[in-house]
């Protein structure tokens, strides 16, 4: 949150201004070269930087779930994690999931069984469905509500995306 | 997020030199050091990156145990075939914690580091011995609900969130750390410490050393155990009270009894002259309640987490009757 350099009780030297460097990021399929500072999150990279806003910043301290991306296929929280430690890795966030004009069958779903209302979980829980499926762990009811239990919906759109979450594992559809 | 400088360490000697700077910090998962530096409480000038270090395999030992590399994240343990077969208690262990999100970033020795919960801990208006030695202790007078009832101190009433280390104390595994001086190895009940008149350490771990690896040994208790967590919603919230019971049996007498529990101490809670109560003992409620008193022995509480004495006691009988029966069902 402070931006400003340490205060004089400090004997450790902060660095005064941002200290940037060039980071490769793997985006959806494309890699992007940007400039950034350590302290820059996945999730600061993607919306301030690539202007991906897709992926929504809800409590930016891994309690919500709304910044769930894909990180070689396993969901992650983008808020607790820093850009410069995934390079080389592929990142998909909710704008790479759609084929050619067509929706990913997790998010015709989500249309489907009416599993949102304000939307703001949406991409997270969308992701976070996604990853389950990949994950493989996921085989009853009780493991779809407690592996699924990190995406936070304050409008309590729950009972509707375990329809999602149980209509994917039968029909498998991971990334 | 204060700024700060960074590095990226390839091997456990650079790492080890480039941590020794002042202010200087380890990064692995990242999920609790960023969490305290976003809020202030953790101010790191410098992060060195341990991820690229090849510390992420899980390998069978001589002593027919496994070592966990540092590294390995808490999902891949918890879901490594030879760690749910043998040691099924630190799998359930691991997956009662967090969500599968933060699984999947968390670090197993970042989970054994991670910091306490203590809501005054988490801010920085309000004084803290263990964030800043010396202002106080907000939380003995304080709203103190999730704190702890056994081995505080006058200076800390903190508990130690983990869940996975509730487990490894129960388990006795050892940790392996590489510092300056060379490489040592800590025995589990050794690694936390209480709070005493120096709260800010959590641990044994020297600034300079590093956590290379976790060693379980060969007694994995994977035929009577159990990882009970109570807590205020089923799933995604830290312990109010938890419990990894392990247990040797033949037939209905107890050979070996290993009781641990969370959320109610500084470190993962054992005491092994309880333990050796139920030693050679029938596998009874009424032998289980004389352990669990044993067990609750001098515990205090502050007001608010008065309730956990008893919620502890009721815990362990129950752990233990669940790990007794499951062989009857195996
Ligand atoms: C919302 C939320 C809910 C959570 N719920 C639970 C829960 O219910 N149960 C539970 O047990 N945990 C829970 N956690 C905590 C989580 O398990 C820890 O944050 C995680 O295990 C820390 O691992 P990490 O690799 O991300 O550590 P980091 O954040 O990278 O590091 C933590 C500390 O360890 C040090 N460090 C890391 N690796 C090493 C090493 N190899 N050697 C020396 N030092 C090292 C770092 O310098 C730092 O000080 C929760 C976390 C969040 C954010
Ligand atoms: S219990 Fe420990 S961590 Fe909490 S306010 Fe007191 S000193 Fe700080
Ligand atoms: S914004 Fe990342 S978990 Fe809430
Ligand atoms: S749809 Fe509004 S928060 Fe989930």
């Amino acid at each position: 949150m402070h931006t400003e350099n340490s205060p004089g009780t400090e004997t450790a030297v902060r660095p005064l201004l941002p200290e940037t460097r060039t980071v490769t990021l793997r985006v959806n399929g494309t890699s992007h070269q940007l400039q950034l500072a350590p302290w820059t999150s996945v999730l600061d990279a993607l919306r301030e930087h690539l202007h991906l806003t897709g992926t929504k910043k809800g409590c930016d301290h891994g309690q919500c779930g709304a910044c769930t991306v894909l990180l070689d296929g396993k969901r992650i929280n983008s808020c607790l994690t820093l850009a410069v430690m995934q390079e080389n890795k592929e990142i998909t966030t909710v704008e790479g999931l759609a084929q050619n004009g067509e929706l990913h069958p997790v998010q015709q779903a989500f249309i489907d069984h009416d599993a949102f209302q304000c939307g703001y979980c949406t991409p997270g829980q969308i992701c976070s469905v996604i990853g389950m499926v990949n994950e493989g762990k996921a085989k009853t009811l009780d493991d779809i509500k407690d592996l699924m239990s990190g995406n936070i919906c304050r409008c309590g759109a729950y009972v509707n995306i375990v329809k999602v979450a149980q209509e994917a594992l039968e029909k498998n559809t991971g990334l | 997020m204060r700024p700060f400088t960074f590095t990226q360490a390839q091997n456990v000697d650079t790492a080890v030199r480039e941590v020794s700077s002042d202010g200087a910090k380890f990064i692995a998962g990242g999920t609790n050091l960023l969490d305290l530096m976003k809020i202030d409480v953790m101010q790191p000038s410098h992060l060195v990156d341990i991820t690229q270090i090849a510390l992420d395999t899980i390998e069978e030992t001589e002593a027919g145990g496994l070592r966990l590399g540092a590294l390995v994240k808490n999902a891949d343990t918890a879901y490594h075939e030879l760690v749910e077969t043998r040691y099924p208690l630190l799998s359930h262990a691991i997956l009662a914690g967090a969500t599968a999100q933060l699984r999947n970033m968390a670090t197993d020795g970042g989970n054994l580091l991670q910091r306490t919960r203590c809501y005054y801990f988490y801010d920085t208006h309000t004084p803290c011995n263990k964030r800043e030695p010396g202002s106080g202790c907000s939380a003995i007078k304080g709203y103190n609900r999730d704190l702890a009832i056994l081995g505080t101190s006058e200076h800390c009433i903190a508990t130690h969130p983990s869940d996975m280390c509730v487990a490894l104390a129960a388990l006795e595994a050892t940790v392996h750390v590489t510092g300056k001086s060379g490489e040592r190895a800590i025995p589990f009940a050794d690694f936390h410490r209480l709070p005493g008149d120096t709260p800010h350490l959590d641990s044994n771990l020297q600034p300079d050393e590093i956590i290379t690896s976790i060693e379980l040994p060969a007694q994995g208790f994977a035929r009577n155990y159990t990882y009970l967590k109570l807590r205020d919603r089923a799933s995604y919230a830290f312990a109010l009270v938890s419990v990894a019971a392990a247990l040797e049996l033949e037939g209905n007498t107890v050979k070996e009894a290993r009781i641990a529990l969370g959320g109610v101490a500084h470190k993962p809670w054992r005491v092994p002259e309880a333990e050796a109560l139920l030693q050679g003992q029938t596998a009874s409620r009424e032998n289980f309640q004389k352990v669990a008193e044993a067990y609750l022995q001098g515990a205090q509480g502050f007001g608010h987490n008065n309730f956990k004495i008893e919620l502890a006691k009721r815990a362990i009988v129950r752990a233990l009757e669940k790990a007794t029966k499951m062989e009857a069902t195996a």
